[in-house]
């Protein structure tokens, strides 16, 4: 009787071990949110995004019950730079068993983050940084590309914008990898559109405070469009002094290669007002954007930016990932990864492209309201073109990747 | 390029060269006469572009009052360094100060962006023009921005009457005497530490008021100072450690530089003024307008 007992016991839980067979290294899935939380990009990126994974998590524990107590998040200080952000990569992986290093804003930082985590065959999910180069011809097997790209930008805003009447160009980007090569690629879309330039694109020093010299060059030139491909606090100048020097009225128009949401609300919508941009998602995209941004607020007592919700959808997808492949193990959670079609609040018609391990999604290219057609506080965007994933992001054919 | 931007880019290179010009002249004053290298001086004219927006967020002052009061609260602040800290130092190896001021830049920039995250929830902060100033006035050539006219002017008459004070009038003569030979003048009645204060205050207060100036034209940044201080340490070095005359002079004409270079030729602009520091340096190490150290 004792025995049959036994038997049955041992039958019955090796039984559940299977159905919830899980081969997780050290039994626990770190996920290690690598971000800026001092820097420019804190308010965009930053505590937010450690927060948005933590939400991700609890949300995977709670709807797949053999996770519980599982998933771990870490939030990492990379200061936009290249060496920390390497360091730091392999201290997590080494140290702290990280199993997937997500957010990287800063294409310089998330560059060299990515090339530690494919030595060290950990995945790694870039959400913030812009870069082609990532999914292009720095792709690797183990990096994978979320949210946004320069390819993304370039083709909704310079398209939209060209289409619309907008066929002169003049455009100014920041001296370094990010604004090269967003300039290459906004200066091709326009082409393509139909555009021209109504002068070659000017570098500008980076970071830079004053841009009068090339505001008073497009005032002289007098092109429909000044382009700016500046970032972050640089934009928010550039915005400034464009409303000093009365462009606007002046009959230019202001093209944005990349708009975060903290950007306007650190000016005021009204001197963005009538501005194109491409984001990947806002929050009162919809009711179930509006669903989840009010959760996030109310948790972390701000709205949240797209690369915030960049981050949830991310570190969701990828824990999906995990179980589907029932391992943290890279290699597996890669296979797992790779053809996946899924849509949640964030990214719709999402499909992991295999060959260059770019996410493709719907992205939105949209117009800046002003304040006086804004409905409530926050409300930012009105949409203008809905681009569907299959054209948003480069096409295969001109991709450069050769996958490993 | 054609004539007429050369002459759209000298105007808008004045634009700069005033702020240069402020800050390199606090800088001067306060290096000339106390031998304080302040490396603090960016952070406090961020400060006093804070101190304007806040100003104006707690008690809904405009750009005027703060044009006033942001100075005046910021010098207190320089008063109180000069009294609590920097004081302690004198006579002491001068890295010492240098490492004081720079601890207290990066002490005062972390304590305003956490003030600004906390409490406005943005990283950079909006600051309008006045209300008097918006639009453009034609010069005949160009329309400019009115405020940026206002800036121009306005820098110059504060130069002006700093280097008045300081070279032509009776107050600037007891300072001078103060600095020059604190012992004599002790005998003489005057109490020289208290001058000193005055000096370092007046100092703070000129970099504050160039921040109130640029609010309304850059936005207010925790870190708006530390790109600029450093452009105003060649500035400095360039016109002569030490000179009045020398700060204001190559302040205006370093602004005139970078713009002229950054219509011709961009990527350079930012590089011209150190290539400049490092011409005058070799051919007039003491600067254009510096005498040699009397020994």
């Amino acid at each position: 009787m004792k025995n049959k007992v036994l038997i049955l016991t041992a039958i019955l839980s090796s039984v559940a071990s299977v159905a919830g067979a899980q081969k997780l290294s050290d039994n626990v899935i770190r996920v290690g949110v690598l971000t800026d939380l001092s820097g420019v990009y804190s308010e965009l990126a930053g505590q937010g995004s450690v927060k948005a994974a933590q939400m991700a998590a609890d949300d995977f524990m709670r709807a797949n019950r053999s996770y519980a107590g599982k998933v771990q998040v870490i939030g990492v200080d990379h200061q936009n730079k290249a060496d920390v952000a390497s360091n730091k990569t392999a201290e997590m992986i080494d140290r702290q068993n990280v199993d997937v290093i997500m957010d990287l804003p800063t294409s310089s930082a998330a560059l060299a983050s990515v090339e530690v985590a494919r030595q060290k065959k950990v995945v790694a999910m870039v959400v913030t940084g812009g870069t082609t180069a990532l999914t292009n011809q720095s792709c690797n097997r183990y990096t994978f590309h979320y949210a946004y790209d320069n390819y993304m930008l370039a083709n909704g805003t310079g398209t939209a914008v060209t289409k619309r009447g907008g066929n002169s160009w003049y455009i100014i980007y920041p001296n370094y990898a990010f604004g090269q090569d967003l300039n290459r690629q906004m200066t091709a879309a326009v082409q393509e559109a139909g555009g021209k330039l109504a002068a070659p694109s000017d570098a500008t020093p980076f970071p830079n405070t004053d841009f009068s010299t090339y505001l008073l060059k497009a005032q002289s030139l007098k092109p429909k469009v000044f382009g700016t491909m500046q970032a972050g606090a640089d934009l928010v100048n550039v915005v400034k002094q464009y409303n000093e020097f009365g462009l606007r009225q002046q009959g230019i128009g202001l093209g944005i290669g990349l708009l975060f949401e903290t950007d306007v609300a650190a000016l005021g919508q009204n001197a963005f007002a009538g501005a194109l941009a491409t984001v990947p998602w806002f929050w009162n995209l919809d009711d179930r954007s509006r669903t989840w941004a009010a959760k996030f607020e109310k948790t972390f007592g701000k709205k949240p930016t797209w690369a915030q919700a960049g981050v949830y959808s991310a570190t969701y997808q990828y824990l999906s990932a995990v179980a589907r492949a029932k391992t943290d193990n890279s290699d597996a959670v890669v296979k797992a990864l790779e053809n996946y079609r899924f849509s949640d609040f964030f990214a719709r018609s999402a499909y992991v492209r295999p060959q260059d391990h770019r996410v493709i999604l719907d992205v939105y290219t949209v117009q800046v309201k002003s304040s006086a057609e804004s409905k409530e506080p926050g409300d930012l965007f009105k949409i203008v073109a809905r681009i569907p994933a299959s054209r948003a992001f480069l096409p295969l054919s001109e991709s450069k990747c050769e996958m490993k | 390029m054609n004539t007429q931007l050369m002459f759209i880019q000298v105007f808008n290179g004045l634009v700069n060269g005033a702020f240069f010009a402020l800050l390199s002249l606090g800088l001067a004053v306060i290096f000339g006469l106390l031998r304080i290298v302040n490396f603090a001086h960016g952070a406090l004219y961020m400060l006093g572009a804070f101190v304007a927006f806040a100003l104006g967020q707690a008690l809904g002052l405009g750009f005027w009052p703060a044009l006033i009061l942001a100075p005046l609260l910021v010098g207190a602040l320089g008063v109180a360094l000069e009294r609590g800290l920097l004081r302690r130092l004198y006579g002491l190896d001068p890295s010492y100060n240098l490492l004081l001021t720079f601890g207290l830049t990066l002490l005062v920039q972390d304590v305003i962006k956490q003030v600004m995250l906390s409490r406005y929830a943005v990283s950079s902060a909006p600051y309008t023009i006045p209300q008097e100033l918006v639009g453009a006035t034609n010069l005949g050539f160009v329309f400019f921005p009115t405020y940026r006219l206002f800036v121009i002017v306005f820098a110059l008459v504060v130069c002006l009457a700093t280097w008045f004070v300081i070279e032509r009038t009776r107050v600037g003569a007891v300072i001078r005497a103060a600095t020059e030979n604190p012992t004599v003048t002790q005998a003489f009645g005057i109490d020289v530490s208290r001058w000193v204060t005055i000096v370092f205050g007046l100092g703070v207060a000129l970099a504050a008021l160039a921040g109130v100036l640029a609010a309304p034209i850059y936005s207010v940044e925790p870190y708006m100072g530390s790109e600029l201080i450093i452009v105003t340490f060649a500035v400095v070095v360039i016109g002569g450690m030490g000179s009045i005359l020398g700060s204001v002079v190559t302040g205006f004409a370093v602004g005139v530089l970078v713009a002229l270079g950054s219509a011709l030729y961009p990527p350079i602009a930012n590089t011209l003024v150190f290539v400049l520091m490092a011409l005058v340096l070799l051919l007039r190490p003491n600067g254009l307008f510096g005498l040699p150290e009397a020994k």
